[in-house]
């Protein structure tokens, strides 16, 4: 198993025809994902070569998954466009929708966040995100593939290039599956609900959560690993060093105050039994240790 | 970003929020002349986007026109708290009966938008959050939804707003959503909103903070950055859309991805500690960095006197390192004998032994090849200490 996404995730692209579209959806074909075909509003009917590979395009994704099959979705619309984008896959109801689009007004994400709660048939990962890759059998978004390969640690994470970089840190021991949930201020999936899944994987074995100074989206994972997940998890949580009042780069991290320092979300999860390092790898280390003792 | 004041309420007003007369002024003539224009008393308000202004000194009654030069003249250059005031804002003073609380705002836990009322606003509000919670009032608001006039109704009565004010209430509440919505805000919030003594409900004043994000949607937003306020560096950095943060160390980071940057700073941090030296800034350059990019972002940080060395610390994802090794040449070769600091760099990740061969070929003096990052910040750290 895995989370989220498996061999037999067939995946479709939304804006596949633009020039990002066209150069992820190369890559991801590349890294072994099941592109089946792609959706740009207009464009329906024709069809597209991508890595020797015809790819159908369709006007909507409800028409998309008709033809195809796909019960997956990754979107590469720019900004303006991309609520359209996710309202439509969630009106299709497919099971799932990356969204990798950064940039996207708050107002936007809320809407199509909130539109997929009322229908309840499909899960947004992101947006702002650089999606997720189950080594071996997906890869939906832009993490390289060929960083490490299939293993037994599952990763959640804020932000796209620490996720590599961890990744890079523990490939001698590789990946179930890791997710890039995105630093926007509304996500579609959180440090939680991929908590849970890896908790309920039986080819997870231990966790490793990346989080960032802001919020406290850290806070209620820690509350939440002490109720519900046995498995050992370590954590990280970038901005240790940041000073307060700084917006640096992702809405998320902002500090303000005390509460959603990288402190705070330290001793938060400290206290359930989650080990921190205070870099990416001291991290590593943590998990290497917990990882031998298993053996 | 935020708004000031003055800026706040010319928005409400335009969205037909009721406020009361205001004016920004530069200089004490301009407090006089905006003061006489309005006639009688009038509060002289500095204009900084900090808290606790009222107890600093910052905002003082006048009783006429001349009387409000003085007090402009007292406020304008006043410090509070590191901020300087460079503008006031004169306001049509007004007799107060009641003082309320009314925001609306982005709810990150909940992932939609919050609604906060209560009869009990003023300066005091976030200690009748904290001690008598049961005062403020919290709607969720679904986005798709939005405040209706039965939404707008159920606020009201949990803010225990007196019956003779609640059609008023309602009236700034579903103004305040449409403003909310049509100008792309994670924040408006009036405190306070008051009952003046001939029972109007306006508001006297407002904090806004406005989506980045949706400035493609909103060309006129662009009109209300304080420009000033701004590092020059900061400024600069804002001009070739690089995301940079001055910061107050010696070690100048150039990395790609927020959280990478973010993660860079501490690892930088903690090396730095041995030799008393810290971060100089954030700088994230993205995907995709150019030559273009990682010049311009070399430049801005050698420009920053306070700069001994520099780290370029790069994960290559979409982002390849050949590009990266190929920017940082063509970087040196730009700036020429304005580039005097070593520059330790670290490539990892996509297409990494290429850039470390291009690198390498490069034989360029200032630059230093490490493998790990915690490696690299170490040798950043001990440059920028000698």
């Amino acid at each position: 198993m895995a989370i989220f996404i498996y061999e037999n995730t067939k995946l479709i692209v939304q804006g596949m025809t633009g020039s990002e579209g066209t150069k992820h959806t190369g890559r991801m074909i590349k890294s072994g994902t099941n592109v089946v075909g792609g959706v740009t509003p207009g464009k329906g009917g024709q069809s597209v070569e991508i890595e020797g590979k015809v790819l159908p395009v369709f006007n909507t994704v409800a028409e998309a998954m008709a033809a195809t099959g796909a019960n997956a979705s990754v979107v590469f619309v720019p900004p303006k466009f991309a609520k359209a984008a996710v309202m439509d896959a969630i009106d299709a109801a497919i099971p799932l929708v990356v969204v990798i689009t950064e940039g996207i007004p708050v107002h936007d994400s809320a809407a199509f966040y909130a539109h997929s709660v009322t229908k309840a048939t499909t899960r947004i990962i992101g947006p702002n995100c650089p999606g997720l890759i189950s080594p071996g059998k997906s890869n939906i978004g832009i993490i390289p593939s060929d960083i490490t390969g299939p293993g037994r640690i599952g990763l959640v994470s804020k932000s796209g290039t620490l996720t590599y970089q961890m990744m890079y840190e523990l490939r001698d021991f590789g990946f179930s599956t890791a997710v890039g949930i995105g630093g926007d201020p509304i996500i579609g999936t959180t440090h939680i609900d991929c908590l849970r899944a890896f908790q309920d994987d039986p080819d997870t074995d231990a966790i490793v959560m990346i989080g960032e100074i802001g919020g406290d989206a850290e806070e209620r994972a820690a509350a939440f690993i002490g109720e519900y997940v046995t498995k050992p998890v370590v954590g990280y949580v970038a901005g240790f060093t940041a000073p307060e009042g700084k917006t640096m780069g992702h809405a998320g991290a902002i500090v303000s105050g005390s509460s959603g320092t990288a402190a705070a979300k330290q001793t938060a999860l400290e206290a359930v039994g989650v080990k921190v390092g205070k870099t990416p790898s001291a991290t590593a280390a943590l998990m290497r240790e917990i990882l031998n003792k298993k053996g | 970003m935020d708004l000031f004041e003055y800026q706040a309420r010319d928005l409400f007003e335009s969205h037909g929020v009721p406020v009361l007369g205001g004016a920004v002024a530069f200089t004490p003539e301009e407090a006089e002349k905006a003061a006489a224009s309005m006639g009688g008393r009038v509060v002289v308000k500095a204009q900084v986007k900090v808290g606790g202004r009222g107890k600093a000194g910052g905002v003082k009654l006048a009783e006429s026109a001349s009387d409000a030069k003085e007090k402009a003249a007292a406020i304008l250059g006043m410090d509070i708290k590191g901020h300087t005031v460079h503008k006031v804002m004169i306001a049509q003073a007004a007799p107060i009966e009641s003082e309320y609380y009314l925001a609306i705002l982005l709810d990150r836990a909940n992932r939609n938008f919050l609604v906060m009322a209560s009869v009990a606003g003023g300066m005091e509000i976030e200690e009748v959050a904290h001690t008598s919670p049961e005062k403020l009032a919290r709607v969720g608001i679904d986005p798709n939804v939005g405040i209706t006039k039965e939404k707008a109704l159920e606020i009201v009565k949990g803010g225990q707003f007196p019956a003779d004010v609640q059609d008023q209430v309602v009236d700034v509440l579903l103004k305040l959503w449409a403003a909310f919505v049509a100008e792309d805000a994670t924040l408006m919030e009036i405190n306070p909103l008051v009952k003046t003594s001939d029972g109007k409900v306006v508001a006297l004043d407002g904090k806004v903070t406005l989506d980045d994000n949706a400035e493609f949607r909103h060309p006129g937003h662009e009109a209300l950055v304080d420009h000033a306020a701004a590092n020059p560096l900061e400024a600069a950095a804002k001009e070739k859309n690089l995301n940079y943060v001055k910061l107050d160390g010696q070690v100048g980071i150039i990395g790609n991805g927020a959280g990478l940057v973010m993660s860079t700073l501490d690892v930088v941090a903690y090396a730095g500690e041995k030799y008393n030296v810290k971060p100089a800034n954030f700088l994230d350059i993205g995907g995709g960095a150019s030559a273009q990019i990682m010049a311009d972002g070399l430049s801005i940080i050698l420009g920053d006197s306070d700069v001994k060395s520099v780290f370029v610390n790069v994960f290559g994802g979409i982002t390849a390192c050949d590009a990266v090794a190929n920017g940082i040449v063509q970087a040196l070769q730009i700036l020429g004998d304005k580039a005097t600091k070593p520059i330790v760099v670290r490539l990892d990740g996509n297409n990494v032994l290429e850039g470390r061969r291009i690198l390498n070929e490069a034989a360029h003096p200032l630059i230093q090849q490490l493998d790990t990052m915690d490696g690299a910040a170490a040798r950043a750290a001990e440059l920028a200490a000698k």
